[in-house]
């Protein structure tokens, strides 16, 4: 054998999650598109249980900056590089990283489309594309627009979250910080609201005359007692949440202006804007014909395979699985299942039996965690997903200081260990 | 290269790969309904700050914390609410599995 052979047996080999196993004939290519949670936490688990699998990722950042703890980097309690996380470690294991966009997804030829030309033949197709914002869904609001009112809800290269932190410390004391916060669904139910009460945490210490003006274009949302339990208790008088029955619902921004426009044509002047507006799936699914009316993936309830492709397993927040939220440990969760699906039916067994679990954490405060806990499963006719009963819910209300201490560092806790399991 | 060296060489990468499968070195993927846990308690069960570990402890004493959280006998944060999500063959297949990792 020559150096050069063997170098190229190597080379070969890089890509095989038990990378001292030379590449068998006819070894089954899982490739996953997009490396946040629902997409790191599937190659990572698939390289981990199924050594037998050639995984490739592909994600166009070269690191992740996850959309968790954001809410803590915009309030100055995190630096952004404690919630950057590299792929180092996935190719350490074996899985091939491809830093590129996914442009398109061919179902009946097996092969998605990169934007740096090269076409990717897969065998089962894990695509975690996350979310598209909506761009003009609120009059005035284009990608330009996010230049001067950041949405900060798609990470990305984190400038749109380092954008919404500067404005809050260019802010004169007294001013107001407006939210424009969507209808379900979109990712992360109770994130608008963590995020209101870190700014006010923010505030509280900062710039303590100024003020909050959340319009909401619904009329309950995640974790609400436990929020504005927390609201009253740490920041009172501070922030003002406008539900859709008060007017809420904002239609049209001026960013020129700094104004938030209500459906019933109230004009609120605000100081710094934080625009979420309604989502979608991101654009792949839509390009690929995966989407419904709603703009979101219907999927089989075990398999995750999208109703429109059988052999695309559509994870994260891009799905529209019933109940369940749009949250990095459902991705995470999900993730798991979905690869443990495509491994077996590759195998030519059936896909096991479905439990999705999810924890998801909000920081009130500095020392006040709250929580909601479920637990799903696929419905008997195996078309929904239904909470299993008596099981999961909120923390308790009332006066308990030290369930919100501890739940805060449990949250803390959490982020760590989801982060070492994606990334492992 | 010679022909001996070649042998030598190949027999060397059957050996690797003999490891790879059968060898100590890769722990055992835990099951899916122990999968959930590792969101909070982490990679192997291993723990996190004040999140306790869960590798390597008792069996029984697993499902007997489980069943006192699904009665709410047992002081908690979360794992009262966590625990009566799981059937009993789920807390057999998790607490199994965490006992047998480092």
């Amino acid at each position: 054998m020559t150096t050069l052979r063997r170098r190229s047996l190597l080379t070969a080999g890089a890509a095989l999650c038990a990378p001292a196993l030379p590449r068998a004939q006819g070894q089954a290519r899982l490739l996953v598109i997009g490396g946040g949670f629902g997409g790191a936490s599937a190659a990572s688990f698939a390289c981990r249980s199924y050594p037998w699998l050639d995984v490739t990722l592909v994600e166009p950042q070269p690191r992740l900056i996850t959309c968790p703890y954001g809410n803590l980097v915009i309030a100055g309690e995190r630096r952004i590089e404690e919630i950057t996380h590299g792929y180092d470690g996935l190719r350490a294991r074996g899985v091939r990283v491809v830093q590129d966009w996914a442009e398109d997804v061919d179902p009946v030829a097996r092969r998605v489309r990169l934007r740096g030309g090269d076409a990717l033949p897969y065998d089962r197709l894990i695509l975690s594309p996350g979310i598209a914002i909506r761009f003009g869904a609120i009059d005035g609001y284009d990608e330009a627009a996010s230049g001067t009112m950041p949405h900060a809800w798609i990470a990305g290269d984190g400038a749109q979250m380092l954008l919404l932190r500067r404005q809050l410390e260019a802010m004169p004391d007294g001013g107001v910080v407006g939210l424009a916060i969507p209808a379900n669904p979109f990712r992360c139910p109770p994130g608008p609201y963590e995020r209101i009460s870190m700014i006010a945490h923010y505030l509280k210490r900062h710039k303590p005359r100024s003020k909050i003006l959340a319009l909401d274009a619904k009329d309950s949302f995640s974790k609400q007692a436990l929020f504005q339990d927390g609201w009253t208790a740490l920041y009172p008088g501070m922030i003002e949440w406008v539900p859709l029955a008060g007017d809420g619902r904002v239609v049209r921004v001026d960013v020129r202006e700094g104004v938030l426009e209500t459906e019933f044509g109230t004009r609120h002047r605000v100081d710094v804007g934080n625009v979420i507006p309604p989502q979608s799936a991101a654009r792949i699914a839509t390009a690929a014909g995966l989407t419904d009316r709603t703009g979101w993936v219907t999927v089989d309830t075990r398999t995750f395979e999208a109703r429109a492709a059988p052999g695309v397993h559509v994870i994260g927040d891009a799905n529209i699985p019933g109940p369940m939220p749009k949250s990095g440990f459902v991705a995470n969760s999900t993730a798991k299942q979905a690869v443990a699906s495509a491994a077996a039916l590759l195998r030519g067994e059936a896909a096991p039996e479905g439990v999705y679990f999810n924890t998801c954490y909000s920081h009130v405060g500095a020392e006040f965690g709250i929580s909601v806990v479920n637990i799903f499963r696929p419905s008997a006719d195996g078309t929904g997903i239904v909470e299993v009963p008596n099981s999961g819910g909120v923390s308790p209300r009332g006066n308990l200081p030290e369930q919100r201490r501890l739940e805060a560092g449990h949250a803390d806790d959490w982020y760590r260990s989801i982060t070492a399991d994606m990334f492992r | 290269m010679s022909q001996r060296h070649r042998l030598a060489l190949e027999w060397g990468i059957v050996g690797l790969t003999f490891l790879a499968i059968a060898g100590p070195a890769r722990s055992q993927p835990a099951p899916l309904a122990a999968q959930g846990c590792l969101g909070c308690h982490g990679p192997n069960g291993a723990g996190s700050g004040g999140i306790p570990s869960l590798a390597g402890r008792d069996q029984s004493e697993l499902a007997t914390a489980m069943a006192a959280f699904r009665a709410n006998e047992r002081p908690a944060t979360i794992m009262n609410r966590i625990a009566r999500g799981y059937t009993e063959a789920e807390i057999a297949a998790a607490v199994g599995y965490f006992a047998g990792t480092r």
